[in-house]
């Protein structure tokens, strides 16, 4: 089963990387773009034998606790048994 | 009386500041090594600065579960007192024993220049011989330094006068131009509610030798001295 976890910068939080890429899409062509928002994305791989339910609270624990800085950023956790 | 500075895998400025603690204030230290789940014997812990875990994954994220900051954890519980320097400062606020984070520079450089920081709160222990609105001279050098916190965060830190050190000109006025990475109210350092954590960007410890451009930076190690002593008559 894999996992997959997105942490993104909270609305609230600037974001001069996503700036900074935003205004080098403008820079090279590319109309129609209003913001740019930079995250990050990880995947993870459980062990055979890790019941869903046990996954999503693992995973969950981890978002919060160490991938995702809860004072700057949000977190979604995708399984692929949710598919 | 012992100071110690703590040493994590990427730590680049942990001899610097041992040599300034033990050279120039003249007082004993020893490193801590961030397997060891105690701080022995030591009455003031520094975190010092550099890049603990190459920055992976965001600026002291991984250092923060190092065994010793269980100790470190600890130690500032019970009053003991505790600095982080540049990315000593990111650990303690991943830690959680100071709010807000440290974000990407506001213009996505690294910046390593000399700047001037105004002493705003002097009723700590790591800035006792300082006058209110001192300003001092002290390196910066860091990628990620843009302090930031949220509004209710940033209203506590004023009304208790947790502010320490704000970036500010020569003649100690506030301004955009001499806030080098976009933190919030130009703040360049802060405290805990108890004001026994202290956490900032600027290097007091590449700063105390008038050999190296600036000797402000020892005021806050002799203040730190200072404090233990006190404490040591005290008890």
């Amino acid at each position: 089963m894999k996992a997959k976890i997105y942490v993104t910068l909270k609305p609230s939080v600037l974001d001069p990387q996503g700036k900074a890429i935003h205004h080098a899409v403008e820079t090279i062509g590319y109309s129609g773009i209003d913001d740019v928002r930079q995250g990050k994305y990880f995947e993870v791989t459980l062990a055979d034998g890790v019941s869903a339910v046990d996954a999503r609270a693992t995973i969950e624990r981890m978002a919060r606790e160490v991938l995702a800085n809860p004072v700057i950023e949000e977190y979604r956790v995708e399984l692929d048994s949710d598919s | 009386m012992k100071f110690g500075v703590v040493m994590f895998p990427g730590s680049n400025c942990d001899h610097d500041t041992y040599h300034v603690i033990s050279k120039v204030i003249g007082q004993p230290v020893d490193f801590i090594w961030h397997r060891q789940s105690s701080i022995g014997d030591c009455d003031a812990v520094i975190l010092p600065g550099g890049f603990s875990y190459g920055d992976y994954l965001r600026t002291g994220a991984i250092a923060r579960f190092s065994p010793v900051m269980g100790a470190v954890k600890e130690f500032a519980s019970r009053g003991g007192l505790v600095m982080g320097i540049c990315n000593g400062f990111q650990i303690l606020c991943e830690a959680g024993l100071l709010p807000g984070a440290l974000l990407r520079n506001k213009n996505l450089r690294f910046i390593c220049e000399h700047v001037n920081m105004r002493v705003e709160a002097t009723d700590t222990p790591f800035t006792n011989r300082c006058q209110r609105g001192q300003v001092l001279s002290v390196p910066i050098a860091h990628g990620d330094g843009n302090y930031f916190c949220d509004q209710e965060t940033l209203r506590e830190l004023q009304r208790e006068n947790r502010i320490v050190f704000r970036y500010s000109r020569e003649d100690g006025v506030l301004d955009d131009a001499s806030n080098p990475n976009g933190s919030l109210e130009n703040i360049a350092g802060i405290c805990n509610r108890e004001r026994n954590v202290l956490g900032l960007m600027p290097h007091p410890e590449r700063a105390s030798e008038a050999l190296l451009g600036s000797n402000d930076g020892r005021i806050i190690f002799y203040s730190l001295a200072d404090t233990l002593a006190e404490l040591a008559k005290a008890s």
